[in-house]
């Protein structure tokens, strides 16, 4: 399983810039990460790379899953090796503070990875594509199950028409205190408009 | 994979590699969790403190010494790392890289860091600083 945007250019992350807070050894920032979630091609890594200050990276977990059968009991179990890549960046956000965002695959069959990923994150930006607005289901389900805070953002891709907000809460069947954003993930403001949007709706989901 | 709190409970009895002379914890490797190395560049594992004090070496170290990818990730730790960096940059999957990654802490070849918040939820003085920092971006 590859995510959507193996063309990445730049140098290796390994010769990006080292932070201050890399070279010192005796402590480490506080480390802090949000999860960004949708289906194939809705822009998860694009929304990554606009705002990382590493070259977007890729790590891989291989599995050992079961088949798709898993209803059937009579089948002998069918155990196949799948690969499943999450695209990573960071942002330092303080000399003592650092923050992941994790694009990750939104298919219900990766949930079990989702279990891991979700531990201890702020939330999740739930991308969603008009044109494929079912992609982005498992994901509300997941986050919505998980009690994880989250938002909508639908990613506008060119040629594709706006649609009213409503609608689209409408056709998720979105709680109206979630917040849902139009934007561009290609342009770094709007994916930091974005971040601040899921940031405070953490916020308003966490106790004082 | 699923788990990302890994409480290695061996099948043998090894006295030395389950204490290391000191007070066991469980570590958490959470994807975004930093690891650095405790060896200086060119060195071996470190030994025992010359008075004495320190605990045995682990019997299992001369083992992993052997495999490469331990060398690799501690060559990598010589500056502060993820371990979701780590698994990117030498290319293996994340599970693997956790459990090397508690091999070389149980030897006391890196250092695994606290998150700053466990696993649970950010508490609001972290997100509202998380909200100060992206303000500043």
């Amino acid at each position: 399983m590859r995510g959507e945007d193996p063309t990445r250019g730049g140098p290796p992350a390994a010769l990006d810039v080292p932070r201050g807070w890399q070279t010192d050894r005796s402590r480490a920032p506080h480390a802090t990460k949000i999860v960004v979630a949708g289906g194939f091609g809705v822009g998860k890594t694009t929304f990554v790379g606009s705002v990382s200050e590493i070259t977007p990276l890729r790590t891989e977990a291989v599995m050992t899953v079961a088949g798709e059968a898993v209803d059937d009991r009579t089948a002998t179990p069918d155990k196949t090796t799948t690969t499943v890549a999450m695209d990573f960046g960071r942002i330092t956000l303080d000399t003592d503070l650092v923050l992941y965002l994790f694009g990750t695959p939104g298919q219900k069959r990766f949930w079990f990875m989702w279990d891991d990923l979700v531990r201890g994150a702020i939330g999740a930006v739930v991308m969603a594509d008009t044109r494929r607005l079912a992609d982005c289901f498992p994901a509300l389900d997941y986050f919505d199950s998980a009690g994880l805070p989250y938002i909508v953002a639908v990613n506008q891709f060119e040629g594709t028409a706006r649609h009213d907000p409503e609608e689209v809460r409408e056709a998720l069947a979105l709680p109206h205190q979630v917040p849902l954003v139009q934007m561009d993930a290609r342009q770094r403001v709007a994916v930091v408009d974005t971040l601040l949007i899921l940031v405070g709706r953490a916020l308003d989901t966490t106790p004082g | 994979m699923s788990q990302a709190v890994l409480c290695r409970k061996p099948a043998r009895v090894r006295p030395y590699s389950l204490t290391g002379g000191r007070q066991r914890r469980c570590r958490v490797l959470l994807v975004e969790t930093f690891v650095a190395a405790l060896d200086t560049p060119g060195d071996g594992p470190p030994g025992p403190p010359p008075d004495g004090s320190g605990p045995l070496p682990p019997r299992s170290v001369p083992e992993v010494r052997a495999v490469p990818e331990a060398r690799a990730i501690v060559e990598l730790c010589f500056r502060l790392r993820s371990v979701a960096e780590i698994a990117a940059l030498l290319k293996m999957p994340l599970g693997v890289v956790r459990v090397l990654l508690l091999e070389l802490a149980d030897q006391g070849r890196i250092r695994v860091f606290d998150t700053g918040h466990g696993t649970g939820r950010p508490d609001r003085a972290l997100l509202e600083r998380v909200l100060g920092g992206l303000h500043r971006l």
